[in-house]
């Protein structure tokens, strides 16, 4: 049970798929300017993963190792298929919005990584409770993401206004800047601050420790 | 004609860069972009593998799967779109597999010098993503083959200029909780508002 729990809650804080792993960045930055694409978002990929994981684990026993990449590649890309067509039928607006970024769930390292990584090695159980929580952790900072820059961006959250702008007679003054690419950058470079400030395993060591400075005495 | 390719090629490489401003094929550029020698090797496999795919995958969208693109069949209602991302990744990893073999067997330097980066390339999005703007902004043939360059000269530059960067930036006493990747988020997004300069030019 404790293990099943540390697979699916893992992921969130300890093993961050974005702050720690490095995977599946190209999406978290492009989709977050609103809330509402987000979560499209965060809900897609995490189904994705999960079951792409469920399927590769079904049959990790019958997959020759010379070929399983191009097996992972089509069973990831028939169920984005899946994904990129239901959104066009029920949600099409927001598929719109979405643009080209729903075809790449396929080459998000996200998905490819944990099939290679995990649902190679074990059962079918975990290793769907492994995909539902490797996309939690990447909605986790997805959502904080779109939450900030939507909020400060434009004052509006899911497009219910929040803070009342001045163009508009409130009082805020909207922060463009955070409805730009490169604020994505900025916010995700604090978050990693502020997760290993909270957690200081996650610290990288330094590759050119510096020499001790001289001491304040000694200058004097 | 010609000066239509030349703005196509130069909005490809600085004002839509596919790594700065669409943030496609991030992944690898944050992982291997720590010294300059390996970022320019990827790079250069980069700008190879998307000027063929993107055109193959231009002409397999026009001919194939478009709908009444199987009008040369005689059946001219059928649509096939739906299978788009499936046979463009498909072909994406066939072309890096024949392109591995055939420098192996004719460029055998360069297959060496690219190592473990060529395969890699299957996964890394801004080569899906370039073949998917093709497909949603209905490029012609030598349009692609174009944009398939202009993207891959972008992605190059890009990951090398960073790696420049990088290497300097190893030397420095960053935060704690900042060194190493944290600090390189924010190199890149300093990067980025630096190429936004370049948003709104029209050539």
């Amino acid at each position: 049970m404790s293990e099943s729990k540390s697979i699916l809650f893992g992921p969130i804080f300890d093993n961050n798929p974005i702050a720690l792993q490095i995977l599946g960045i190209c999406s978290a930055l492009a989709v977050t300017s609103n809330l509402n694409t987000t979560l499209i978002m965060c809900v897609a990929l995490t189904l994705v993963v999960a079951f792409s994981n469920l399927f590769i684990s079904l049959i990790r026993n019958h997959i020759p190792s010379s070929i399983r990449i191009i097996v992972q590649m089509t069973i990831i890309a028939s169920l984005v298929i899946v994904v990129d067509q239901f959104l066009k039928a029920f949600a099409y607006n927001a598929s719109k919005q979405l643009s080209v970024f729903v075809g790449l769930i396929i080459t998000n390292c996200i998905v490819m990584g944990r099939a290679e990584a995990f649902a190679m090695k074990n059962t079918p159980g975990l290793s769907f409770l492994d995909g539902i929580g490797n996309g939690l952790g990447y909605s986790a900072i997805l959502l904080g993401l779109g939450v900030i820059r939507e909020l400060l961006g434009s004052g509006k959250l899911l497009g219910v206004e929040i803070l009342p702008l001045v163009t508009e007679g409130g009082w805020y003054t909207a922060n463009g800047m955070l409805l730009l690419p490169p604020s994505a950058f900025f916010l995700i470079g604090l978050f990693i601050w502020g997760l290993r400030a909270w957690k200081p395993k996650q610290v990288e060591p330094q590759e050119h420790p510096l020499s001790p400075q001289t001491k304040v005495v000694q200058a004097t | 004609m010609f000066e239509h390719y030349l703005s196509l090629f130069i909005r490809a490489v600085f004002v839509e860069n596919m790594a700065l401003s669409f943030f496609l094929g991030m992944c690898t550029f944050i992982a291997v972009s720590k010294k300059i020698k390996t970022a320019f090797g990827l790079g250069i496999a980069v700008i190879v593998v998307l000027i063929i795919t993107v055109p193959v995958n231009n002409l397999i969208y026009n001919f194939l799967l478009k709908e009444g693109a199987l009008s040369w069949l005689g059946l001219s209602t059928v649509d096939l779109s739906f299978l788009g991302l499936l046979s463009y990744i498909g072909v994406i990893a066939a072309m890096v597999q024949i392109l591995e073999m055939a420098l192996d067997k004719y460029v055998p330097a360069l297959y060496n010098a690219l190592g473990v980066f060529l395969p890699l390339i299957t996964v890394n999005c801004a080569i899906l993503g370039a073949s998917l703007f093709m497909v949603e902004r209905d490029y012609s043939f030598s349009e692609s083959v174009i944009f398939g360059a202009g993207a891959g000269v972008g992605w190059a530059l890009a990951i090398v200029i960073l790696a420049g960067i990088r290497e300097k930036l190893k030397y420095s006493d960053v935060p704690e909780g900042l060194r190493g990747l944290g600090i390189t988020f924010i190199t890149v997004g300093l990067m980025s508002l630096g190429f936004m300069s370049f948003s709104g030019v029209s050539l």
